[in-house]
């Protein structure tokens, strides 16, 4: 019976090859705008402007306080009734990249916050401009605190690139859940769509602890 | 946009929406304490020098922090049956939703423990204290207070991941979002409701944590 079920697996194996390439583009695609927006939206909270403060905590204790699997709902069912037409592919890395944008914000803002008030004070003492602060002085030394999690967020958003499954993105997951009605193996079936983003997965939080044990500056060396 | 969202079908379908809340707090309590069951003893032999308890240990915390917690619900809920278990799909969320966060548990409790200033641990060796007292009135009195905010910010993860469970027909928030959605057809009213459904319970949560961060800072102020 098993070698049976493996035979039927064999054969959805062009469909899981597309259904690993469709993933790679979305996480790929969402991964590169969540973090231009992070990194944007992270940049400009730390600055002091009210309004601007403002607007910003409320994207992203709206996209943190609500599930992702409501915000894709949102933008697949809802923008389109607004006047806002998206493709499935649209609104899964339209979502996933607000959905990355506003976590990668948090951390963004909070390596830059990391970073001693003295630090701003000398490069402004040095004649910087707040671009040249930025970049010169602080971004170089929030980096340690920001990349570790940086990529363990990565994790997340790959992971939760497979809801898009439930709008009938024909991604990794939902060539499992289509195969899964044929050939009734859960196990096996979900047993290998999970290995393949182990395999993804596990190395990135990898990185993301070896980057906390070599970046992480302890103000202890002082 | 405002002007033809309906405030009267929130109304009418207001006591289904708070059936569905009392669902979701009950499925995540429960899926919590499961969390807390699992997560502990992990935890342990995790750090424990026995390589029998901590590979096993190391090896679940890093298989479910690498896989998709979607990819996880399906594995046990479309695979529990080929191995002739029949539970209701209720019984299988709240599974599946312990086993999640009790892997990320082990790892809070885990950050907490070894947060614990090494010359502690040492002092109340030298003062003859046993494993089971050094954890009873050194390590844990100042672990504790370390990783609530950390614990409650996995409740809040949890509460929100409990929103999957819809995808199983499980009854809670968000299938109640769903169920008005699709017999009103206004899906605006209905995701937008467990939306602000989900925010509730995101606000009550981060503001008890923030007050527990207050606090930890106040002490360490001393």
């Amino acid at each position: 019976m098993w070698t049976f079920y493996f035979e039927r697996l064999i054969v959805s194996l062009p469909s899981f090859l597309n259904g690993i390439w469709v993933t790679v583009q979305i996480s790929g695609l969402s991964l590169i705008g969540g973090t231009l927006m992070g990194l944007v939206t992270g940049i400009l909270r730390t600055r002091d402007v009210k309004v601007l403060r403002g607007l910003i905590t409320i994207y992203v204790d709206v996209v943190r306080g609500t599930p992702y699997l409501i915000q894709i709902f949102i933008f697949f069912f809802i923008l389109p009734e607004w006047g806002l037409p998206l493709e499935a592919f649209g609104a899964a890395v339209a979502s996933l990249t607000l959905y990355a944008g506003a976590h990668i914000c948090e951390i963004v803002a909070g390596g830059i916050e990391s970073v001693p008030r003295g630090q701003w004070e000398a490069a402004r003492a040095s004649g910087f401009n707040w671009l040249q602060q930025m970049r010169l002085v602080i971004l170089p030394q929030a980096l340690g605190s920001i990349l570790p999690p940086l990529v363990g967020q990565y994790v997340l958003l790959i992971k939760n690139s497979s809801i898009v499954s439930v709008i009938g993105l024909m991604d990794v997951t939902r060539v499992g859940w289509l195969t899964v009605q044929r050939v009734p193996e859960g196990l096996m079936v979900f047993g290998l769509v999970g290995i393949l983003y182990f395999c993804v997965c596990y190395p990135l939080i990898q990185l993301s602890r070896w980057f906390e044990r070599r970046l992480t500056i302890r103000d202890t060396t002082l | 946009m405002l002007s033809t969202f309906n405030f009267r079908v929130i109304t009418d379908y207001l006591p289904l929406f708070l059936q569905g809340l009392r669902a979701t707090l009950w499925i995540s309590a429960m899926a919590m304490s499961g969390a807390f069951m699992i997560g502990v003893p992990a935890c342990i032999c995790r750090l424990s020098r026995v390589r029998l308890l901590s590979a096993p240990a190391a090896a679940y915390i890093d298989v479910v922090r690498s896989t998709p917690l979607l990819v996880q619900l399906y594995f046990f809920y479309f695979g529990l049956p080929s191995l002739g278990l029949r539970l209701t799909e209720q019984h299988i969320g709240i599974m599946v939703l312990s086993l999640n966060s009790g892997a990320y548990i082990a790892e809070i409790i885990r950050a907490g423990i070894l947060s614990v200033h090494p010359g502690q641990v040492d002092a109340s060796i030298a003062c003859g204290l046993n494993l089971f007292q050094r954890m009873r009135y050194i390590i844990l009195p100042q672990a504790i207070g370390e990783t609530i905010p950390p614990l409650l910010g996995q409740a809040v993860v949890l509460v929100k991941d409990s929103a999957l469970l819809s995808l199983i027909s499980v009854f809670e928030l968000t299938r109640a979002g769903q169920i008005m959605a699709s017999e009103r057809f206004m899906p605006a009213e209905g995701f937008f409701t467990t939306a602000a459904c989900y925010l509730l319970l995101y606000y009550i949560l981060k503001s008890f944590s923030g007050w527990w961060r207050h606090r930890l800072a106040a002490q360490k102020a001393l």
